[in-house]
């Protein structure tokens, strides 16, 4: 659509503007200035300069939280956005199924986070849960409170429970915005199975598909309540992902120097990593 | 109500003061020379001015970052090599 | 939905896909509600995959103790202001980055989106120092505004994508009209972009409800949260699984009622308008 210039508009924009400035870039400056400073509690603060970033930047312990984070997040995308598509395509396209497979696809998403860690974290139990019990059962040694490797499957299997359907739903909608008349042509051609998805379904799927990997990418780098109260970021420190590392220290340690040296860190690197993402998506988006 | 909560020093107000010309200096620009500048550069995708701006101030933050974690506390380097990387980006990109 | 969408499906099995994603889905939720019923000494004693001897204790204790259910009402007064403000804010905002091209917008789109980006963590001690300066902490607007921070910006992208949606000519002919910019906005806009409003509150809605982290820092007792109750259920005589089942069910609820208002809204919704 044409838009005229008018940048009258931006008094439209003036109460979206106050309204995040208030909630965003107050406390965005007073981390800045926490980050360069020392304090004691009663809002004594003293100059420390770039030491606590220096620290950030030398510790062990950020850049095995940033592997693991990053890391986690490339195993979400890996697993639900194909999954996410598989599930679409195949999932009816009228009837009484539709409807019923939106309610209940739709559901994990609309759970408490820490419910869904609660959940999770009962299903697997060995002694009360589900899936635990039925794992032990079957001989299979299962415990996520101990096993490094029991805890990450158990977090990312979770991702996948409660996020897949984000992307289910999104790719179904670009999905039945295709007119049908589109798969007429393509019967008439005798296209293939696979050349329909490739030249039909993919492209109309493109938009969607961009916010959905933006939302997961963003989202899953965040992670903070459901590995929390699903494993308290152990066995270790084995799914201690940025953001739990992040609280320990903030509120934990009530370290605020070190907390808002890591905070700006971390936020650069979700910056950085999301422009690019947004950069990629929306210029190919511009060559078709 | 009090701010003193916020912990302003000097060195972060004078930070913040230069983002802000920053923009205001932009819109100033933009205002004279209306449209952004759109372009293609080696990035191989369209930017304007405010994107090259955004590119550049994101790039200074990383240039900071890795100077500190790879050579030494002294910033001023960093903030040298910001600078020509700035221009670098305005001029190519 | 009304569109009858007729290809044929990947194969005749396709259905078989749909029924074991939603088997998988709700398994762990069956497995919750099923524990609600029990009497703990069943959850922790025998295992069985339905209750053997069926209780509402659970749900009673909820019901009957004013410092469980206030959660839930603290935790919908909340939602319910987010919700409210974030639309309202967006609207108007969304009308002029669909119509309008001013100087910056794209920047100051994208800067919004970056909201979206910050993890709460980074910003939950700040807000408590912010929302104490402002004497707010322990209130429900609280919540609402901090809230605001991711809501109001995917309010305005998915109206914006509606509002695109509309074309522009209709602006056109009711200024023709002698509509004045308010009036036409209410009178003629919104109604046009309803399910769009309707599916930005239900976004609104989703992520305000499932917020835990932020709502958490800024409340201690008035207006806590449920979900940050539920913690509670920790005693010294060991845990009350019953009871932390019951109150996990019972979050559940809202959002399912929610989720069956908005189900013919919700393919569309997810596409935001623009496909």
């Amino acid at each position: 659509m044409e838009k005229t210039w008018n940048n009258k508009a931006w008094f439209l924009v003036l109460p979206v503007l106050l309204l995040v400035a208030f909630s965003a870039a107050i406390p965005l400056m007073t981390v800045v200035n926490y980050s360069v400073q020392d304090t004691f509690g009663n809002n004594a603060f003293f100059w420390a300069g770039t030491d606590w970033f220096d620290d950030i930047l030398h510790s062990a312990r950020f850049w095995e939280a940033l592997q693991r984070n990053l890391l986690f997040s490339f195993i979400i995308l890996a697993l639900e956005i194909p999954l996410g598509i598989f599930i679409a395509l195949n999932m009816p396209k009228k009837g009484i199924g539709v409807p019923v497979c939106l309610v209940l696809m739709a559901l994990p998403l609309l759970i408490p986070w820490n419910v869904v860690g609660t959940i999770w974290q009962v299903f697997g139990r060995v002694d009360i849960g589900l899936l635990g019990h039925t794992l032990a059962a079957l001989g299979i040694d299962y415990n996520y409170v101990r096993d490094p490797l029991d805890a990450w499957i158990t977090v990312v299997v979770m991702d996948v429970w409660h996020w897949t359907s984000l992307v289910v739903l999104l790719c179904y909608a670009g999905l039945v915005s295709i007119p049908d008349a589109y798969y007429q042509a393509a019967k008439i051609d005798g296209a293939s199975r696979w050349s329909v998805f490739r030249y039909i379904q993919l492209p109309k799927m493109k938009r969607v598909l961009l916010i959905a990997v933006l939302l997961r990418f963003m989202d899953s780098f965040m992670i903070y309540t459901e590995p929390f109260v699903v494993t308290g970021g152990g066995p270790g420190n084995s799914t201690t992902f940025l953001s739990i590392d992040l609280v320990k220290t903030a509120v934990g340690q009530f370290d605020l120097g070190p907390a808002a040296a890591m905070s700006i860190v971390y936020f650069l690197i979700i910056l950085l990593l999301s422009w690019i993402f947004y950069t990629v998506m929306t210029s190919s988006d511009a060559d078709n | 109500m009090s701010f003193s909560w916020m912990a302003w020093t000097l060195p972060t107000a004078l930070f913040f003061l230069t983002i802000l010309a920053l923009l205001i200096g932009m819109s100033i620009w933009e205002y004279f020379a209306p449209g952004g500048s759109p372009r293609v550069g080696i990035l191989r995708f369209e930017t304007t001015r405010g994107d090259r701006l955004f590119i550049s101030l994101l790039g200074s933050a990383f240039i900071h970052l890795a100077w500190l974690g790879l050579i030494g506390p002294n910033l001023w380097w960093a903030l040298a090599l910001a600078v020509v990387y700035a221009i670098g980006v305005f001029r190519f990109v | 939905m009304a569109r009858a969408i007729k290809y044929k499906p990947a194969g005749n099995f396709s259905w078989l896909v749909s029924t074991i994603y939603i088997i998988f889905l709700l398994l762990p939720i069956y497995w919750l509600v099923n524990m609600s019923f029990k009497e703990n000494a069943e959850i922790t004693g025998a295992f069985s995959l339905w209750p053997q001897n069926p209780t509402l204790r659970n749900y009673m204790v909820i019901f009957t103790d004013p410092s469980w259910y206030n959660g839930y009402i603290n935790s919908i007064i909340y939602v319910a202001l987010n919700t409210t403000i974030s639309v309202l804010a967006a609207l108007p905002a969304a009308y002029a980055f669909s119509r309008y091209r001013f100087l910056g917008d794209k920047h100051l789109f994208f800067w919004l989106l970056t909201n979206r980006m910050a993890p709460p963590a980074v910003f939950a001690l700040p807000f408590f120092q912010l929302y104490s300066a402002f004497g707010l902490i322990d209130t429900h607007i609280a919540v609402a505004l901090a809230h605001c921070l991711f809501n109001v910006p995917l309010a305005v992208w998915i109206l914006e994508g509606f509002m695109s949606g509309v074309p522009k000519e209709i602006d056109e002919t009711a200024y023709i009209d002698g509509y004045s910019f308010p009036r036409f906005f209410v009178k003629i806009f919104m109604p046009l972009i309803a399910s769009g409003i309707g599916v930005a509150a239900f976004f609104c809605f989703m992520f305000s409800w499932v917020e835990l982290l932020l709502a958490r820092t800024l409340t201690t007792t008035a207006a806590k949260p449920i979900s940050a109750i539920m913690t509670r259920t920790v005693s010294a005589s060991g845990m009350d699984w019953g009871v932390l089942a019951a109150a996990g069910v019972l979050t559940i609820v809202p959002g399912a009622l929610v989720i069956y208002f908005v189900r013919n809204y919700i393919a569309k919704g997810f596409a935001l308008g623009r496909v």
